[in-house]
């Protein structure tokens, strides 16, 4: 069973993995978006530190709900309101249990993503963070690990795409031979989830 | 529709000077008789470019008058900010909206539109047929 403990520690993981990577996610942003991808990431999860130190909320769904939304208010840029929603919707569908499972987590990750394809209308091949997201729910009957390859593989098969939403878009074929700087970050993510998962 | 409550505009832009300045032009344009509660969200709280979600409440609070919010964003952030916010329920006021409009105009037509009294429906209709009017 995952407890808030697992929970917190995949937010400071991540935290701790976007600090590392600012720049990379930033220099990936450079060619196809607006060079800001890191430093806005930076700020959202670093006031998700902040936070959940300060508010100390002790149920998974409470700790992923109040980061989704430290991220809605503090990042600035696209990547602020799509990752919220992703950890709210998450959160909101763990609920009020102190402890959930691994199949619990990985339906309330699939209606996270889920909310996240609602919000910006992004679909799997559109070279966004969805291509990275999807593949990870998808692997994660077959564990963290599973689901942190599948990630990383979503992501640098963003490469060889067309920008289909988002700023990327605007420059149509331009956009193919960049990996997406968002499917890159959701990597991270998950990659700090798998993390968590070893202690 | 309502006899003296005014339909409240938010104009939300990546710039806080680009959203300052639409919405001293709508008011402008929208003549003076009427004064429509508009306030721009521009930019990122200590400056830069960007959306921020705390500027957006606090702009929808300002002008709620209790005839409803109608906000117009520009692009990217600045519409998923607003999305995210309505999907929270609690973040802005009731009867917030946003409409589907182009910025500029959309705000010109709303905001002349507010001032007539007419209610968020019409004001929105008003914004989105901004779409349909061509320049060549």
């Amino acid at each position: 069973m995952l407890d808030a403990d697992f929970f917190r520690r995949w937010m400071t993981a991540t935290a701790a993995s976007v600090d590392r990577e600012a720049e990379r996610l930033t220099a990936l942003d450079s060619p196809i978006g607006d060079a800001d991808h890191g430093s806005n990431l930076q700020r959202g999860f670093t006031a998700v530190r902040v936070s959940l130190e300060k508010e100390a909320p002790n149920t998974p769904g409470a700790i992923l709900t109040l980061a989704g939304r430290r991220l809605i208010s503090t990042v600035g840029g696209a990547s602020g309101p799509l990752y919220g929603t992703l950890l709210r919707r998450t959160g909101k569908a763990l609920g009020d249990a102190s402890e959930v499972s691994e199949e619990q987590l990985a339906e309330a990750l699939r209606a996270g993503v889920e909310g996240v394809m609602t919000l910006g209308g992004a679909a799997p091949g559109d070279k966004t963070m969805v291509d990275a997201l999807v593949p990870a729910v998808d692997a994660l009957g077959d564990g963290f690990a599973a689901a942190r390859g599948a990630a990383e593989q979503g992501a640098e098969a963003t490469t060889p795409l067309q920008a289909r939403k988002g700023r990327a878009s605007y420059l149509g074929e331009r956009s193919i031979g960049h990996q997406d700087p968002g499917a890159t970050s959701s990597a991270l993510l998950i990659a700090a989830l798998a993390e968590a998962a070893e202690g | 529709m309502s006899d003296d409550k005014l339909v409240g505009i938010v104009l939300v832009s990546h710039s806080a000077e680009v959203a300052a300045s639409v919405a001293e032009l709508a008011k402008e344009l929208a003549g003076g008789a009427v004064a429509v509660p508009v306030a721009p969200a521009g930019g990122r709280e200590g400056g830069g470019i960007g959306t921020s979600a705390e500027l957006v409440s606090a702009a929808a609070a300002s002008v709620d008058r209790g005839a409803g919010v109608a906000v117009l964003t520009d692009l990217g952030s600045a519409v998923l900010t607003v999305k995210a916010l309505l999907a929270e329920g609690d973040e802005l006021p009731d009867g917030t909206r946003l409409l589907d409009a182009p910025f500029v105009e959309g705000a010109v037509a709303a905001v002349v539109t507010a001032a007539t009294g007419a209610d968020l429906d019409a004001v929105e209709a008003a914004a989105a047929e901004a779409y349909t009017y061509r320049k060549v």
